[in-house]
C-alpha cells in the first residue's frame, strides 16, 4: 500500500505547488501570451518575503500568516514593475520577451545572492504545521496538506475573481479580443498591469509554501519554471481547469517515477510523457469551443 | 461631432487612406460606401483609434483625440460596432453585456431593442449564430451610451430575416436625433435610406460626397462604378 499511497500523496502536494506556480502563468502566458521566464523568480521573492517577515516577527505561528499576503503584494509589485518597465514594450514580440525575461531572471537571482547570500536561509514552520497524519501507512506531513489547501484557496480566489468581478470580466475580455475590449471602454493597459500583478503575486504565495518545505534559495525558481510552463501548455492555454488537472497529473507522475527510478530520472520521464501527450494533443487538455471565427 | 481632417493612414509602409477628410455633424447620419479594399474599415479603425494616423487629425466634439487610445475615445462618447459580428466567445451573452455595465435598467433597454437576446443570456457568445452575435455586438455598444456611433457593415453575412431587424434598429437609431451615426455598408439602398448624406471611397480617397436619401442611389452606384 505504501508504494501506492506515498507517491500519490507526496505527488499531490508537489502538484499543488506546481499549480500555484502555474496559476500565474495561466494568466500571463496562457491568457496574455507573454513568455515570462522570470516567473520562477517571483516564487523566490515570495520565499524571501517569508524569511524576512520571520526576521521581523519571530513568532513563526504568526509570521507565516503575515507572509502570505505580504508575499502576494511584494511579488506582485515586482511583476508590475517588470510589466511596466520591460514587457509592455514587447507585446506581440514573444521571442524578445523570452530573451529579455531570461536576463531579468538572472538579475533577480544575482540580486538575491547579493542581499541574502548564495547559501539560502531556513524558514521555520509554524507549530500548527508540525507533525503529520497517518494515511494508509504514509505519514502525511501537515506542511504538504497546507500546500494543497493553499493551492486550492489560490485557485478558488482566482476563479472567483475571473468569474464574478468586473475586473475579472475585463481580464477575460482583454484575453479573448484585445481590440474589441478597448472599443468597449476597457483600458487594456490597466488590465495588463493588474493581471501581471495578480499572476506574479500568486507565484509569491507559492514561494511561501516552498520556503516551508526547503527554505529559501536564490535559484529556487529554476526548479519550477519549466514544469510550470509544461503544466500550462498541457492543460490548454488559458484554461484554469486544464491547468489544475495538468498540475496534479505532473506532480503525481513525477512522484511515481521518482519512486520507481530516481529524482532526476523522474523529471526526464515526466517531461517525455508531457511531450508525447502534446504530440498527440497539441492543443492541450482543454480548448475553446466556438461556433465559428468569433 | 466627428471629424477626420486630412487623414493619411495604413499598415506598415503601405498607405491605405490618402488625405481623407469626412465630417459627421451632431445628430447626423452619414454613410461611407465603396468596394472591398477601398479603405472603409481602415477609415473607421482610424476614427476609433485602433489604427494610428500617419498624418492628419481626428476630432471628437472639437477635441483632438488623434493620440487617445480607443477606450479613452469610448469614454468621450464614441461607440463602435466592428465588422464580423465580433464578441467575447467564452463569455455568456449576459457577461458580454455586463462587461460594459451591470445596470439592470440599461440592459433591459437594449434587450427590448433586441428581444431575441433575452432567451440567450446564459449561452456562450461563441455558440450564437452570426445574426445573434451581431445583435449582441450592437446591444453591447449601445450600453456604452455613445453620442457618436460607428457601424462597420452591420448586415454583412447575416441571414435575411435578421438583416431586416438590424436595418430597422439602425434606421431607428439614425432618426433619434441625439445620436450621430457613421455607417459603412455595402447595401447602397439601405445605407442611403438610413442616412442623410454619403461619402464614396475608392482606393483610399473620397471620390464623391453628397446628400443621401433614396434618390441618391443612382449617383452613388455611378460613383462606385468609376
Amino acid at each position: 500500500m505504501d508504494a501506492f499511497t506515498t507517491p500519490l500523496l507526496a505527488g499531490t502536494a508537489t502538484g499543488a505547488l506546481l499549480l500555484i506556480a502555474a496559476l500565474g502563468l495561466t494568466l500571463t502566458f496562457g491568457q496574455m501570451g507573454v513568455i515570462n521566464m522570470a516567473h520562477g523568480e517571483f516564487l523566490m521573492i515570495g520565499a524571501y518575503t517569508a524569511f524576512v517577515t520571520q526576521q521581523v516577527v519571530t513568532n513563526a505561528d504568526v509570521s507565516i500568516l503575515l507572509a502570505l499576503p505580504l508575499a502576494f503584494v511584494v511579488a506582485g509589485m515586482f511583476g508590475l514593475l517588470l510589466e511596466v518597465a520591460v514587457i509592455s514594450w514587447m507585446y506581440r514580440r514573444p521571442l524578445d520577451t523570452l530573451l529579455v525575461t531570461v536576463g531579468v531572471s538572472l538579475v533577480l537571482q544575482q540580486l538575491a545572492k547579493d542581499i541574502f547570500g548564495a547559501q539560502g536561509d531556513p524558514v521555520v514552520g509554524p507549530s500548527w504545521l508540525a507533525g503529520n497524519i497517518g494515511v494508509f501507512g504514509y505519514n502525511w506531513p501537515y506542511r504538504q496538506m497546507f500546500t494543497i489547501v493553499l493551492a486550492l484557496a489560490a485557485l478558488g480566489g482566482l476563479a472567483a475573481l475571473l468569474k464574478y468581478t468586473p475586473f475579472g470580466r475585463q481580464i477575460r475580455a482583454t484575453v479573448q479580443n484585445r481590440d474589441l475590449a478597448e472599443t468597449m471602454g476597457v483600458s487594456t493597459r490597466v488590465v495588463d498591469r493588474i493581471t501581471f500583478f495578480v499572476g506574479s503575486g500568486l507565484a509569491g504565495v507559492g514561494g511561501v509554501a516552498v520556503s516551508l518545505i526547503g527554505g529559501t534559495n536564490p535559484n529556487l525558481g529554476r526548479g519550477y519554471i519549466i514544469s510550470a510552463f509544461l503544466v500550462v501548455v498541457a492543460g490548454g492555454l488559458g484554461q484554469l481547469k486544464g491547468t489544475v488537472i495538468a498540475a496534479f497529473a505532473v506532480g503525481i507522475a513525477t512522484a511515481y517515477f521518482a519512486d520507481w527510478t530516481s529524482a532526476s530520472m523522474a523529471q526526464v520521464a515526466t517531461f517525455a510523457l508531457v511531450v508525447l501527450f502534446l504530440q498527440l494533443r497539441p492543443q492541450g487538455l482543454f480548448t475553446i469551443r466556438t461556433r465559428g471565427l468569433v | 461631432m466627428l471629424e477626420l481632417r486630412g487623414v493619411t493612414a495604413g499598415y506598415g509602409r503601405t498607405k491605405v487612406l490618402h488625405d481623407v477628410s469626412i465630417q459627421v455633424d451632431d445628430g447626423g447620419a452619414v454613410a461611407a460606401m465603396g468596394h472591398n479594399g477601398a479603405g472603409k474599415t481602415t477609415l473607421l479603425r482610424v476614427a476609433v483609434g485602433l489604427l494610428p494616423v500617419m498624418r492628419g487629425q481626428v476630432l471628437l466634439d472639437g477635441e483632438d483625440v488623434t493620440r487617445l487610445r480607443p477606450s479613452a475615445r469610448v469614454r468621450r462618447g464614441l461607440g463602435y460596432v466592428p465588422q464580423g459580428q465580433l464578441s467575447f466567445p467564452q463569455m455568456t451573452t449576459l457577461e458580454n453585456l455586463h462587461l460594459v455595465t451591470t445596470d439592470r435598467a440599461a440592459i433591459d433597454e437594449v434587450l427590448d431593442t433586441f428581444p431575441a437576446l433575452r432567451g440567450l443570456l446564459s449561452r456562450r457568445a461563441g455558440l450564437l449564430s452570426g445574426g445573434q452575435r451581431q445583435q449582441l455586438s450592437i446591444a453591447r455598444t449601445l450600453l456604452t451610451r455613445p453620442r457618436m456611433l460607428i457601424l462597420d457593415e452591420p448586415t454583412e453575412g447575416i441571414q435575411p430575416n435578421v438583416v431586416a431587424e438590424i436595418e430597422a434598429v439602425i434606421t431607428e437609431l439614425t432618426r433619434r436625433g441625439d445620436l450621430s451615426v457613421l455607417l459603412v455598408e455595402q447595401h447602397v439602398g439601405f445605407a442611403l435610406r438610413a442616412t442623410q448624406s454619403y461619402y464614396v471611397i475608392e482606393s483610399g480617397r473620397i471620390t464623391s460626397h453628397g446628400v443621401g436619401g433614396p434618390g441618391a442611389v443612382d449617383d452613388v452606384r455611378a460613383a462606385m462604378a468609376v
